[in-house]
């Protein structure tokens, strides 16, 4: 077993299943000779050449459009865009097609696709590059939307999007490509999706979040004194209620961790099921720490903004209290 | 019936001062007074200073990511000394000479990559639209503004620049099918440096010129040797007429190069070889103009010494501009949002909160007076 980063744990999955699947290709801005601007496909496209690992024209709307056709013939395209504040030109494809064409034609043609998309903020990058978009696409029905916070977690979880049947978005948190390595085995291994992971347990209290917040949370719990159950959703959608609604049952105290603005934001679903399912176990008001309803700020003051140990220490604090 | 020609075309090639210091006289005739000229070399030597300083800040932790200009400083150039000062300058991030030309402070553009919005807080009576991040996409403003200026009966044109990657854009062609079919008057100016990041022209054009994507919308166009200013000059001036006198857009290609990586965060020794480098070293824009004034007997190396020490304490003096700016007010990403800020943003402004409790801790407190 090797010790792996987020960025190599996905370069591994990709090799694997690229070798095994001769319908899975890769496409692109800068995904080919240069490996991707965080390296992701660093080596694929001289290990399979420039037929399998393509350079595309620099066009999100296009690179996703004939992904789809090229998923409705059968291939299993792996599109990435570069960034997730990039992904606008590309919406109309992702939500008025890929999205929709299984239940227009009524199974008749299908989009197995899984678009890549390096997510979130601090990595001091510039405008554009630090959003999180998850929420869209996850409100947009027809589409399964990943976003794991672990090497371990992200070899599993693009094996099982990339044999999907139905187009997925994965989400990879930027801010932890390179910030830790973790045991990730050699052997293949699929990660379902619609299963999240306790990361750690609990009785006292639990957060829920994704991506690389975990991370936040998980610095958060070791400063506290409290007994608190962590859970990363890992999958966004389909999300898995279950785990969150035992955990929430246990504890009676919930707090939701994530990047993206609060309002409108996957906390305010996951509190709504919270409030329908576990109400008469709830000791307190669910509590979300997220992103303010702001544009994210330029990077002097993007650590203002997203959610940190501090302000999820204080929401524990709270929440214990009440 | 006989095949007959739907269409032929031709797209003119300018080039008056090459690489090797050859000036065509008739062309370049009356074109940049001497003196011009003079100002024109000091501002790419300023600009280009700037470059290496400010690659250097990013090395050293004091900036963040920064695209250098290097290599291609006479599109811009030339376009903002053709332009008027109300003119709309509608750029990215490659036109730093073009932006100091016009009157844009040189602190702005650091502050903007260093981080800070207020890099992007211009003077309105520049005319000028703070760098677009998302590629290809600043084009559209520029017919809109340009829109506006034919609707308000003015003779203001509108100046868009993009890389050859951002053809590949649909917002790209849309904007051309706009501009043309409308008749705005916008001057639409690709540099094409032949790389975007990492990944060839032949990628974003498989046509022998960029420029004939124009002809294909019904524009006129003209492909020049951007890294010759007098050049970029003589197609400017058709492409302002153009839009003053017929109101109609026109578009430039700008051959020329990215000496430097794509930005700090790139290395382009992976995917380009070093002898091409090389080949546009020697097609450096200024070099060429520094030996035509050599020639004309205006410059010599005692005034090259003395611009040298001037560029040298300028770029200082805008490094420490951009750096002792106070810190911004962590408020303002808050209240910049709208004209006016909606209750319950404000009330995350008050609190630096968004957990229910943490807005109003009132919350625990009563519940506590109800338990006791
Ligand atoms: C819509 C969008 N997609 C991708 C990017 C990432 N990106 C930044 S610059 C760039 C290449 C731009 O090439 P070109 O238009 O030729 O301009 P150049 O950098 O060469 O001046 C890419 C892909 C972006 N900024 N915006
Ligand atoms: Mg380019």
């Amino acid at each position: 077993m090797a010790s792996l980063t987020l960025v190599q744990a996905i370069n591994l999955a990709l090799v694997q299943e690229m070798e095994k699947d001769d319908r899975v290709l890769l496409l692109g801005e800068d995904v080919g000779l240069n490996g991707g601007v965080f390296r992701v496909t660093e080596g694929l496209q001289k290990r399979f050449g420039d037929h399998r690992v393509v350079d595309t024209p620099l066009a999100e709307s296009g690179i996703i459009g004939t992904s789809i056709g090229l998923a409705m013939a059968g291939l299993r395209p792996v599109p990435e865009i570069q960034f997730d504040g990039f992904l606008g030109p590309a919406y109309d494809q992702i939500c008025s097609h890929a999205a929709r064409m299984r239940t227009r034609t009524r199974g008749g043609l299908t989009v197995p696709l899984t678009i890549r998309v390096p997510v979130g903020g601090g990595i001091h990058a510039p405008e554009l590059h630090s959003d999180s978009p998850e929420n869209i696409y996850i409100h947009q029905p027809g589409l399964k939307v990943v976003m794991p916070s672990s090497p371990y977690d992200a070899k599993g979880l693009l094996i099982a999007c990339l044999r999907d049947p139905d187009p997925c978005i994965f989400f990879e948190p930027k801010r932890i490509y390179r910030a830790f390595r973790e045991e990730v085995p050699e052997d293949e291994y699929v990660l379902p999706i619609g299963k999240a992971r306790t990361v750690c347990e609990g009785e006292d209290l639990t957060i829920v979040s994704w991506g690389a917040s975990v991370v936040q949370c998980m610095q958060a719990i070791e400063k506290s004194e409290r007994s608190i159950e962590l859970i990363d959703l890992r999958t966004l959608y389909p999300f898995d209620m279950e785990a969150v609604e035992a955990s929430v049952r246990k504890t009676g105290r919930c707090v939701i961790v994530h990047e993206a603005p609060k309002t409108g934001g996957f906390g305010a679903e996951i509190a709504t099921r919270i409030m329908e399912r576990c109400f008469l176990h709830l000791e307190a008001p669910v509590q979300r720490v997220a992103g303010f309803d702001t544009i994210m700020p330029y990077y002097k003051l993007e650590l203002e903004y997203l959610p940190d140990t501090e302000r999820i220490g204080l929401a524990i604090d709270e929440i214990s209290a009440y | 019936m006989p095949i007959t020609n739907a269409l032929t075309t031709e797209i003119k090639r300018i080039s008056i001062l090459d690489e090797h210091g050859q000036f065509d006289a008739e062309l370049g005739k009356d074109l940049i007074p001497n003196d011009d000229l003079i100002r024109l070399y000091e501002e790419m030597t300023l600009c280009r200073k700037l470059d290496e300083v400010a690659f250097k800040l990013q090395r050293s932790g004091r900036m963040g990511t920064y695209p250098q200009n290097m290599g291609q400083e006479a599109n811009s150039l030339g376009a903002a000394y053709v332009l008027n000062q109300d003119d709309w300058l509608v750029t990215c991030y490659r036109e730093n000479c073009g932006l100091f030309h016009r009157g844009l402070p040189p602190e702005k553009i650091l502050l903007h990559w260093m981080g800070d919005e207020r890099g992007n807080n211009i003077d309105p009576a520049l005319c000028v639209t703070p760098i677009a991040v998302p590629i290809g996409t600043q084009m559209l403003h520029a017919t809109g503004l340009a829109w506006a200026s034919k609707y308000r009966g003015e003779k203001r044109v509108a100046c868009t620049f993009f890389g050859d990657g951002a053809t590949s854009e649909g917002d790209f062609h849309e904007a051309m099918n706009f501009a043309a079919n409308l008749d705005i008057p916008v001057v639409f100016f690709c540099q094409n440096n032949h790389w975007a990041i990492s990944v060839p022209g032949r990628i974003q054009c498989s046509a022998p010129t960029v420029a004939q994507r124009a002809v294909a919308y019904g524009m006129d166009t003209i492909q020049c040797d951007g890294n010759d200013i007098f050049a970029v000059v003589y197609c400017m001036r058709k492409a302002v007429a153009m839009g003053r006198e017929h109101g109609r857009p026109f578009f430039v290609e700008g051959v020329t190069y990215r000496l430097g990586d794509h930005t700090t965060a790139d290395d382009a020794r992976r995917y380009r070889d070093e002898e091409e480098v090389e080949l546009w070293r020697q097609r450096d824009p200024l070099i060429r103009v520094r030996g035509y004034m050599k020639e004309l007997g205006i410059w010599d190396d005692s005034k090259e010494a003395a611009l040298a020490e001037k560029v040298e304490a300028d770029t200082a003096g805008i490094v420490h501009r951009a750096e002792n700016i106070d810190a911004p007010d962590s408020d303002d990403f808050f209240n910049a949002m709208y004209a006016e800020i909606p209750p319950d943003l404000d009330l995350q402004r008050r609190t630096r909160r968004t957990s229910s409790i943490g807005q109003d801790p009132s919350q625990i407190e009563s519940t506590q007076a109800t338990n006791a």
